[in-house]
């Protein structure tokens, strides 16, 4: 898989970054040519997992490109951050499960949106979502 | 993004006029729990036609706005909810359970009518028939609730 183009980044310090952040990732979404719901799904899961960074990280970022692999074009969604880090991985992937400050929907939502969801976090250096979806 | 709210007789209607960040939706909230109380509205009206998307906070917002303006005596109705929008709430499992949903505005009036049993609102649609009809919530199907299939 390589990415094509140059990255868009933009930095989450704010609710009002979540906005900014997925209004871009609908308008590459578009760009990549994804077209019907997918442009809104795929802004729906970069509002989810920017959140995340607001609530938790208080400040990261959302790195958009795109992507393809074989002949398949994708975008790809990298969200990243400096916080706390997530201590059970599994637990916060749970449907429901909350740490307090949502409703336990945010991170499982966003991979039931996109094709592929990738978690990796560390305590006291941070966590990184990294997900995909693919044009139909 | 402040959101306009106007006085409509006993109902309040909250047009969005642009997709709104976490900090507006809780202004929202807090702006029609006071305005409620200012003009006794009976019923509110949300116009999220605007909005994107309509992720795990917003949900959780609206739903928390009907619930608690419901408790300061209004029900509230959401109106506008775009086809994209419901097919990304539903793939999160985001239900708006407990809270009117209604098409577009004029629905969402009909749904308010319904619901506060306005003498007005239910003699315009049974064309001012016998007193007794007034007492029958209509089973008008025009004030059906979220049970409209998608586009």
């Amino acid at each position: 898989m390589s990415t094509f183009n140059e990255e868009i980044c933009v930095p989450i310090r704010s609710d009002a970054d979540i906005v900014v952040a997925r209004q871009k990732g609908r308008a590459l979404a578009v760009q990549l040519g994804f077209s019907g719901s997918d442009p809104t799904v795929i802004a729906a899961a970069i509002s989810e997992v920017a959140r995340n960074i607001v609530n938790h990280a208080k400040q990261g970022e959302i790195v958009l490109t795109g992507v393809h692999e074989s002949s398949r074009l994708g975008i790809q969604v990298v969200a990243r951050d400096e916080g706390p880090g997530i201590a059970n991985i599994e637990q916060a992937m749970q449907y429901g499960y909350s740490s307090g400050k949502g409703m336990g929907v945010g991170l499982p939502g966003a991979k039931w949106l996109m094709d592929a969801f990738d978690i990796k976090s560390q305590i006291g250096k941070g966590t990184r979502v990294t997900m995909q979806k693919w044009v139909r | 993004m402040h959101v306009p709210i106007l006085k409509q007789g006993d109902y309040l209607i909250a047009t969005i006029q642009s997709v709104l960040s976490d900090a507006d939706l809780l202004q929202l909230r807090d702006d029609l729990a006071d305005r409620v109380g200012q003009f006794r509205s009976r019923g509110v009206i949300i116009d999220v036609t605007v909005l994107d998307v309509i992720d795990s906070f917003p949900t959780r917002t609206l739903r928390g706005v009907a619930h608690m303006l419901r408790l300061r005596g209004a029900n509230t109705v959401i109106v506008g909810i775009q086809p994209d929008v419901a097919f990304a709430m539903v793939q999160l499992g985001l239900t708006l359970e407990g809270v009117g949903t209604a098409l577009d505005l004029e629905e969402g009036l009909a749904f308010l009518n319904a619901k506060t049993k306005r003498a007005g609102g239910v003699v315009a649609r049974t064309g001012g028939t016998a007193p007794s009809s007034l007492s029958k919530s209509p089973p008008d199907a025009r004030t059906r609730r979220g049970n409209r299939p998608l586009q």
